[in-house]
């Protein structure tokens, strides 16, 4: 930078130039030193056990490019391209099991072998090697940051994907005749699970032309009065669609609050059991089992 | 299709022993009344003995379109035929019984075809 012959700079300007002035020498130090100090980086991740879902060339491949992005980060300043390398890096390997503490156990891994590699140069002259740290380890610190936060940010997605596939296949929509539909509903209710499993089942009434559908809640041990007005307004709202709803299984706990929220028992159609249930939609459908004559 | 009062024009078709009335996606509630007394006084003209409601296009039911849907049903029968209310998108079925708006008393069904259904099963000769 060309030195102009004005009046003493700010000192907040003054103090940057100078940091990035440090970062340029740290950087150049780091390009020079490169495969040393990967090389010990690599052997010091070995070391501690880090990683061990993945193979030593593995390691090293990663290691390179996490170095390069790295020194790249301390050079540009500029964390984006890192954050991405560091959501892709996790998106691969999250799959194979890597955690949390080691993908952080390896960033600061890499700090300390570079801060080491600092020592070690600088040892000669020790307002220099302050300096150099002051300027180096703030960026460190917020590079190791932005991985271990990328890291997190992809595992959380992968969880929340997770869970929404869990979601929809706890609320299967089946066919079991022509026009028959069968919802079995297991484990507990909460309201977002609720409004979920009646978008699923109106939908399901639409595509499968359905005119009767059995909702069997043998494996729910209770509900709140919430979930109860809910599954109420799903029967409404199925009858609506021109389908007829019947409720089966409900436990005495259900009944219970059935009864205290005081639901129009007209509208709900029960029937002890699952079978009792499909045996009455048969009815309705005009459908008759007979058993025949040979298996007797 | 603006009549010359500015309101929307719902066809009412002849089919059969049945009427079918097509709902467009907005409809005033003038527009509503209109399609009321058109049909109230056409099931008697045609001796329909069921009529169809199509709302397939109606994207909102709000109270006004649900009660009339409920006193068209009720004039109907009083004219001596049945209703059938068809079309009605999930979205909509379960907005309108959050609001409270459940059409009871009056019959519905998927879709025209199963309106067609429906009505042809009640006026089949009892056996």
């Amino acid at each position: 930078m060309a030195k102009r012959d004005s009046p003493a700079p700010l000192p907040e300007a003054k103090q940057y130039e100078e940091t990035s002035e440090l970062l340029r020498e740290l950087v150049a130090h780091l390009r020079q030193n490169r495969t040393q100090l990967r090389e010990e980086w690599v052997a010091r991740i070995s070391e501690t056990r880090l990683l061990t879902a993945m193979t030593k060339e593995e390691i090293f491949a990663e290691a390179t490019s996490v170095y390069d992005s790295y020194v790249e980060a301390l050079e540009t300043e500029t964390f984006e391209a890192l954050q991405a390398y560091a959501r892709n890096l996790s998106e691969r390997i999250i799959p194979r099991g890597v955690e949390t503490h080691e993908v952080v156990g390896i960033v600061l891994l890499l700090r300390d072998v570079l801060a080491r590699s600092l020592f070690a140069k600088y040892q000669t002259d020790f307002k220099k090697l302050n300096r150099i740290l002051d300027a180096y380890e703030p960026a460190a610190n917020r590079i190791a940051n932005t991985v271990a936060v990328g890291f997190v940010q992809e595992r959380e997605r992968v969880i929340r994907q997770q869970q929404e596939a869990i979601r929809e296949l706890s609320t299967p929509v089946l066919q079991v005749r022509e026009r028959l539909l069968i919802l079995p509903i297991i484990g507990v209710i909460d309201p977002q699970r609720a409004r979920q499993l009646t978008e699923q089942l109106l939908r399901g009434i639409r595509t499968n032309r359905a005119k009767v559908v059995v909702i069997d809640i043998t494996g729910v041990a209770a509900m709140d009065a919430t979930v109860a007005n809910h599954l109420v307004q799903t029967v409404e709202a199925s009858r609506l669609l021109g389908a007829t709803v019947i409720v089966t299984g409900l436990s005495p706990e259900i009944a219970q609050t059935l009864v205290t929220i005081g639901v129009d028992l007209g509208k709900m159609n029960t029937v002890g059991d699952l079978q009792g249930g499909i045996e009455q939609a048969e009815r309705l459908l005009g459908y008759k089992v007979v058993a025949v004559a040979e298996s007797r | 299709m603006r009549g010359k009062e500015g309101t929307v024009e719902v066809p009412i078709l002849k089919q059969g022993e049945f009427l079918i009335a097509t709902f467009q996606a907005a409809l005033s509630d003038a527009d509503l009344n209109q399609l009321r007394r058109g049909l109230v006084a056409q099931v008697v003209r045609f001796r329909s003995r069921g009529v169809i409601v199509d709302v397939t296009a109606m994207d909102v039911m709000d109270s006004y379109a649900s009660r009339t849907l409920r006193e068209i049903s009720q004039m109907i029968r009083l004219r001596g035929a049945e209703t059938v209310i068809v079309g009605i998108q999930p979205e909509v079925a379960f907005a309108m019984v959050q609001l409270g708006l459940t059409l009871e008393g009056v019959a519905t069904a998927l879709d025209l075809e199963e309106g067609l259904a429906y009505l042809n099963q009640r006026f089949k000769s009892p056996d």
